[in-house]
């Protein structure tokens, strides 16, 4: 459809659509989650798995991230699909493996404005009709999270789905289930 | 007769014969549809224009979401955007006939248009990714068992940053439509996949561009996921004569319309059985 509508006018948005089966040589490119170098100081791994309503993994998946850096400035640097292994452009991207699973490289975002940190995240996958936006907070700042509006507004099953846990060696871990009893909370915006 | 120059689909294509019939995957949409254009009418629906719960698109079944998501304000890393740039993307990428050694068969085709944010603003210096099966039909990807041949000067990905005025343009082959498994017979229209950015993360969308006047429209349950067909027809490219090259290749129109106030409700379950 051609859009003839003059600039300034309300238009209606162009609907989404499922991201297929076959989005893996199109979409995914070499270190797309190596958002920060993996021998960079203070590179941590973000990783989980995505599964679905039956508790199988979703090997079909992609999940993108976008996020502040570790103090809390937006990052403005072009490079995120050519990376130079150490400017740090805040997106990432990677297809789940054949067991649902994912793995990001990269650093634990800072307070933007003085809110609870945590990575925006999107979701598509074979067999989802659209988009799914929801996020991935930093279980560490207790206090920051409780006065999350977001986080404040949900029950503990569903601020459970939003909060990664630590790990030992200073990484992160976070499932996400697109149905079932663990449904993660998407977001609307 | 048998004819014995085609080989036989692989038994993993074959339709398991509890598998549903074009026909009743037909009557599944139109009665989704209904009920969805009733909840519209009586106000109870409040969801964006793509159904996530949409039973004949089978493996949406265990995959969307049941609960409402939840509305929230934006925060400031969700009102910004990745940044993309020359940097990122070759001009050669947006050019998919160049990818190889020789020229790919089938249809070349230009699809050319804007990318622009709901009140019309062009959305400059952003990227916008395709991908896309050959002219047989066949996608490049390890998993697709469609028995039409590869084409070895075709892969079918490309990429582009949008200029000033948010106009894109891609160079390719016009994609095949291609069979799959979701019933018997089941036939996806050609189309050619789509992702892009805004100046918001919320504004990232993936999508299908399709050609116009597909016969297979009615028929395929992932084009019917959006009930509205006002909607639908913005997924469709235009014919543009004037966009054509004589004797080299057929010109589309396509301009995508990005929104940053999504206010995407899920429909109740069981809202439309």
């Amino acid at each position: 459809m051609i859009v003839s509508t003059p600039e300034g006018q309300r238009i209606p948005a162009t609907g989404g659509q499922t991201v297929g089966p076959f989005f893996g040589f199109g979409l995914p490119y070499e270190h797309g989650n190596e958002i920060a170098h993996p021998w960079s100081p203070g590179a941590i791994v973000l990783s989980g798995a995505v599964y679905q309503g039956d508790g199988n993994p979703i090997p079909d998946a992609m999940l993108e991230i976008w996020q502040a850096d570790s103090d809390g400035s937006i990052p403005q640097a072009r490079g995120s699909l050519h990376r130079d292994g150490h400017a740090f452009t805040g997106f990432g991207r990677t297809g789940t493996t054949d067991e649902g699973g994912y793995l990001f490289w990269t650093r634990n975002p800072g307070s933007v404005d003085g809110a609870a940190p945590f990575f925006a995240v999107i979701v598509f996958a074979r067999g989802l009709p659209d988009k799914l936006h929801t996020r991935i907070y930093l279980p560490d700042d207790e206090a920051a999270l409780a006065a999350d509006p977001l986080l404040s507004s949900l029950t503990p099953e569903e601020r459970a789905t939003l909060v990664a846990v630590r790990t030992e060696d200073g990484g992160l871990r976070h499932d996400i289930h697109l149905q079932g009893e663990k449904e993660t909370v998407f977001l609307a915006y | 007769m048998t004819d014995t120059t085609v080989a036989p689909a692989p038994e993993s294509l074959l339709a398991a014969p509890d598998q549903a019939t074009q026909q009743e995957i037909v009557r599944e949409i139109e009665e989704v549809h209904a009920a969805h254009a009733r909840a519209v009418a009586d106000g109870t629906y409040r969801g964006g224009q793509t159904l996530y719960d949409f039973p004949p698109y089978r493996s949406s079944i265990l995959r969307h979401p049941t609960k409402n998501p939840k509305l929230v304000d934006p925060e400031t890393i969700e009102l910004t955007s990745p940044a993309f740039g020359q940097r990122d993307v070759a001009a050669i990428e947006a050019d998919l006939t160049l990818q190889h050694a020789g020229e790919p068969l089938g249809e070349r085709m230009v699809v050319r248009g804007r990318v622009l944010d709901g009140w019309g603003r062009p959305v400059r210096q952003q990227l916008v990714e395709i991908w896309q099966a050959n002219s047989a039909g066949r996608y490049i990807h390890k998993r697709d068992q469609h028995p039409a041949p590869l084409d070895p000067n075709f892969t079918g990905a490309g990429r582009a940053i949008t200029d000033d005025d948010g106009w894109y343009e891609f160079t390719t082959i016009k994609p095949g439509p291609y069979p799959w498994r979701n019933h018997r017979n089941a036939w996806r229209p050609a189309h050619i996949h789509f992702s892009l950015f805004g100046s918001a993360f919320t504004q990232r969308i993936v999508t299908q561009m399709y050609f116009p006047g597909d016969p297979l429209f009615p028929l395929d349950p992932i084009y019917q996921s959006i009930p509205d067909q006002q909607d639908r027809d913005r997924l469709v490219a235009t014919y543009d004569h004037d966009l054509t090259e004589p004797e080299f290749k057929l010109g589309y129109r396509w301009d995508i319309v990005l929104t940053g106030q999504h206010r995407t409700w899920f429909e109740p379950e069981g809202d439309h059985r």
